[in-house]
């Protein structure tokens, strides 16, 4: 049996591009597959050095666009009726009497320090109030791509197959229903009919009042904090809680990914080789799931990272209908108030989550990508 | 090609699983002996009493702490002892002695002493938090409040004001959430630095009141434990408000029973449930306006005629009864009613006839263009639409400016704007609170110190602002009150504040559900007496 590497090394020819590989480090073999690795290792480090400069970029923008923001921050501390003396003496302890680029590098040094200072609405420090509302999106988002994957890839793989028939009409009315729908009526709707109307679910809220407080907290989330505890009634109600508000963002999502599904996949079945494996009698579900669905991943990979990122940004609006105490909402009362401090440290952090899903896409294209192996 | 059997399986698996999650029984009805509130509470920063100024926190204080005095619901401009038993004033009216009731008691079990009372007021004066000028404005200060503010003996305690003061001023005053009682030797040792505490109370409580804070999520929920050392019995042991943002939700939780009291139901929702005839809609009228404000640095808007023009322009009832039927009421004075010397007469209704001949008198036939900024929101934005189209007829062109809530206010703190739509809530009990914001304008440079609504105006009155101090200063309540209606009076004809509504508060409750004591400020609506059936 041959490894891979040394099969690839077989299978590949001598030309100039692997020559332009840098050379392989003392005491390794000198095969293919060091060189691979390494430029696998490139790519990724290549990306990582470009977190930095994305982030710097994003605290740039946030933090200048927040400073011309028609709102006086000192406002959301001190209130409408402060005297003058405590609305001076705010502004002086804000820093905000200095020049913007001394406000920004103070800023800068704070965050390198890993202090995104204090939130004026809350007054808690602004990395807990993150820790505290992240894993409420986190819990949310996750379960909502959990259930469009599950079943938007599959309709959208569907609706490819029937291309023009009426599965795929019906696929599209849904999937134009979820995707043009504004997703806090689909919430309210939700609410009137399976809270109001059928009682099958319970109202807004991460959990009934019976429970409020009863689970320890070790993750923020819910569902694992209980299942941690071993509480199961409370797990069973913290997840009927999540099912509504996480069923109206799959649906939204779902749209999406089924549409983009469907497009991928009817450009594949399009392909020759899709017609040569016809003709060599190979199945349909072979030909459909294991060559052209295999080569779609990339760039589903890519719209899955994309959405999932957009879910964990927080959904402002179904979190407000469903009481959920996310980050979406955070950030709205936050950038409402002019409260700098939550607002740029929460934007940061949305942007790591983006930068990191899309390392992760990168590193699964590697893994997926047929070429590559 | 796939069979159609086969992919049905999998994508009704998977469609099954939300199904299977909801599948949970919902619950009727809230648990024996905890009430639930439904409330936007993302308003509260600090839950400290002598730092909390937003309404969701004063509501908190008055169920947690005592003052010194308070004034009842049931006839809010008689003022009765909370913490004191009685007290006396000096001839030269500036000695206050107050002897504390026997009785009241902190979550901890300790009897509330004259220390716990001056280290709190002293605290009030030391931080010098947002809503500490009501306590100041009586001449305390870091450097002087220790002799000013003296326990004397163990029940005793005595305010000695910088200057004569009428009585009813600085009852009214101390009966304000900033003049809460917390308990020193709770609060003292939690200190860091020179905060008093502070980092600690905004999120804990040390109180006398009915109630102890259990637990503070921000923008989630708020829950209090009855104390059982209160002199005031709590009837329900526990009070819950949970964060909902959205009416809706609100409306939909207090009709499935999963909510006993909802808070935030706009008029469209109160309509809906009113027509379902068992829930108990109680509305109360609260110390909050709203208002036009007439910048009078715009040329145009400063001449006395257009000011009436304007006045006479609006359809007060059309917008009331169309827009807010159960949430405002018509209000034109500055002083809210149910306050001390309160005018609540209405003389301006809509007269376009009128309203466009003072626009001639005043040199404007052909009206004129002015920018009008408000807040985006339901239902100030419907109502701005009203203003909009009424000012319009007499020729007036508004170039409408949407915006927050807080960038409005930015804009007029700094006398930017033509036209404002705004919003003001009484500071606290007392005429002075608007009689001063209204009213008042000391120095209208544009570095002055007191920016008040009057100089935000840009509105230039020595003799009214010498008026209105004068007001203050009367030591005969009657006499004060009657002096605020002449004031109010001439106010209604000349400002540039056109006042037009006086907000209403509703809170929805289940039915069986009663109790709940609602006052004119937030820091009068009371819980202990609430129970349900």
């Amino acid at each position: 049996m041959k490894s891979d590497g040394e099969l690839q090394a077989e299978l590949m020819p001598p030309e100039g591009e692997q020559h332009a590989a840098p050379p392989p480090v003392q005491g390794m073999a000198r095969r293919a597959r060091p060189s691979a690795a390494w430029l696998r290792l490139r790519g990724i480090l290549s990306n990582l050095a470009s977190v930095p400069i994305t982030l710097f970029g994003l605290a740039v923008v946030t933090f200048f666009i927040g400073r011309v923001v028609p709102i006086d921050p000192v406002l959301a501390i001190v209130g409408d009726r402060a005297p003058q003396d405590v609305v001076d003496r705010a502004r002086l302890e804000l820093g905000l009497d200095q020049p913007l680029y001394i406000q920004f590098w103070r800023y800068l040094g704070q965050i390198v320090h890993g202090d995104l200072g204090r939130s004026v609405m809350t007054s808690n420090p602004v990395t807990q109030d993150i820790a505290r509302f992240l894993p409420a999106t986190f819990e949310l988002a996750t379960l909502a791509i959990i259930i469009a994957v599950a079943i938007g890839v599959p309709l959208g793989v569907w609706a490819a197959t029937q291309q023009g028939k009426l599965v795929d009409q019906a696929v599209r009315l849904f999937c134009l229903a979820g995707h043009s729908l504004p997703v806090f009526v689909l919430g309210l709707l939700s609410l009137l009919l399976f809270y109001a109307t059928l009682g099958w679910a319970p109202g807004p809220g991460r959990q009934s009042i019976y429970f409020d407080g009863m689970v320890d907290v070790h993750t923020g989330i819910l569902t694992i904090d209980s299942l941690i505890a071993g509480d199961w009634p409370a797990f069973w109600d913290a997840l009927a809680h999540l099912a509504q508000p996480a069923g109206v963002l799959a649906f939204f999502s779902l749209a999406y990914i089924a549409r983009m599904t469907r497009a991928f996949m009817l450009a594949e079945l399009k392909s020759e080789y899709v017609t040569t494996a016809r003709a060599k009698g190979l199945s349909s579900a072979r030909i459909v799931w294991r060559h052209a669905f295999g080569n779609i991943l990339v760039p589903l990979v890519t719209v899955l990272a994309m959405t999932y990122a957009g879910l964990l940004e927080g959904a402002v609006l179904t979190e407000t209908i469903f009481s959920w105490p996310g980050l979406g909402q955070y950030l709205t009362v936050s950038l409402l108030n002019a409260d700098m401090n939550a607002v740029l440290g929460a934007t940061l952090v949305v942007g790591l989550i983006y930068v990191a899903l899309n390392l992760l896409a990168d590193m699964l294209y590697r893994l997926l990508d047929p070429r590559v192996k | 090609m796939l069979t159609r059997r086969s992919m049905l399986l999998a994508t009704s698996a998977a469609a099954a699983l939300p199904g299977a999650l909801v599948a949970a029984p919902a619950r009727a009805a809230t648990p024996p002996g905890v009430i639930v509130f439904a409330r936007q509470i993302d308003d509260i920063i600090s839950l400290d009493p002598h730092e909390a100024f937003e309404y969701s926190a004063s509501e908190m204080s008055a169920n947690v702490y005592q003052k010194l005095v308070t004034t009842p619901n049931a006839n809010p401009t008689e003022i009765t002892g909370e913490l004191a038993e009685k007290w006396e004033v000096s001839d030269d009216n500036k000695s206050f002695t107050f002897t504390l009731r026997e009785g009241p008691k902190f979550a901890s079990g300790q009897p509330v002493t004259a220390e716990d009372v001056a280290w709190s007021l002293h605290r009030v004066v030391a931080m010098n938090k947002s809503p500490a000028f009501i306590i100041n404005q009586f001449g305390f200060t870091k450097d002087n409040v220790a002799d000013r503010i003296k326990a004397t003996g163990p029940r005793t305690v005595v305010l000695t004001t910088a200057e004569p003061t009428a009585p009813s001023f600085l009852l009214y005053c101390l009966s304000a959430a900033v003049g809460s009682i917390v308990e020193k030797a709770v609060v003292a040792p939690k200190a860091t630095g020179d905060d008093w505490g502070n980092a600690w109370l905004k999120q804990n409580s040390a109180g006398s009141g009915p109630y102890a804070l259990r637990q503070f999520r921000a923008s989630e929920s708020l829950m209090l434990d009855a104390n059982p050392h209160s002199n005031v019995t709590a009837k329900t042991k526990r009070i819950v408000i949970r964060h909902m943002p959205d009416p809706s939700a609100q409306l939909l939780g207090v009709r499935q029973g999963d909510i006993d009291i909802a808070r935030n139901l706009g008029a469209d929702q109160i309509g809906q449930i009113q027509s379902d005839g068992r829930f108990t809609i109680q509305p109360s009228r609260k110390a909050s306006l709203l208002y036009l404000s007439l910048n009078q640095k715009n040329a145009n808007l400063a001449k006395p005629e257009v000011r009436q023009a304007i006045k006479w322009a609006i359809d007060y009832a059309a917008i009331q009864k169309n827009i807010v039927p159960t949430t405002y009421a018509v209000h034109q004075s500055f002083l809210p009613e149910g306050f001390p010397g309160a005018l609540t007469d209405h003389p301006f209704s809509q007269k376009v006839d009128e309203a466009k001949a003072l626009l001639a008198k005043a040199g404007l036939p052909n009206g004129f263009e002015v920018s009008f900024d408000f807040f985006s929101g339901a239902p100030i934005s419907d109502i701005a639409q009203v203003v909009q189209a009424n000012l319009a007829l007499i020729g007036i062109r508004t170039r409408m400016l949407p915006g927050e809530m807080r960038a409005v206010i930015t804009k007029t703190r700094s006398r930017q704007h033509d036209i404002a739509l705004l919003r003001w809530g009484s500071d606290y009990f007392d005429p002075h609170s608007n009689a001063e914001a209204f009213s008042m304008n000391p120095d209208n440079g544009d570095d002055a110190r007191n920016r008040t609504l009057a100089w935000r105006a840009g509105w230039d009155i020595p003799e009214l602002t010498r008026r209105t101090a004068a007001a203050v200063k009367e030591v005969d309540s009657a006499k004060r009150a009657q002096t605020y209606l002449e004031i109010q009076k001439e106010h209604q004809q000349v400002s540039p504040f056109v006042i037009m509504l006086q907000e209403i508060e509703v809170a929805v409750s289940r039915p069986g559900v009663t109790g709940f004591d609602m006052g004119p400020m937030n820091d009068r609506n009371y819980y202990h007496n609430i129970v349900k059936a």
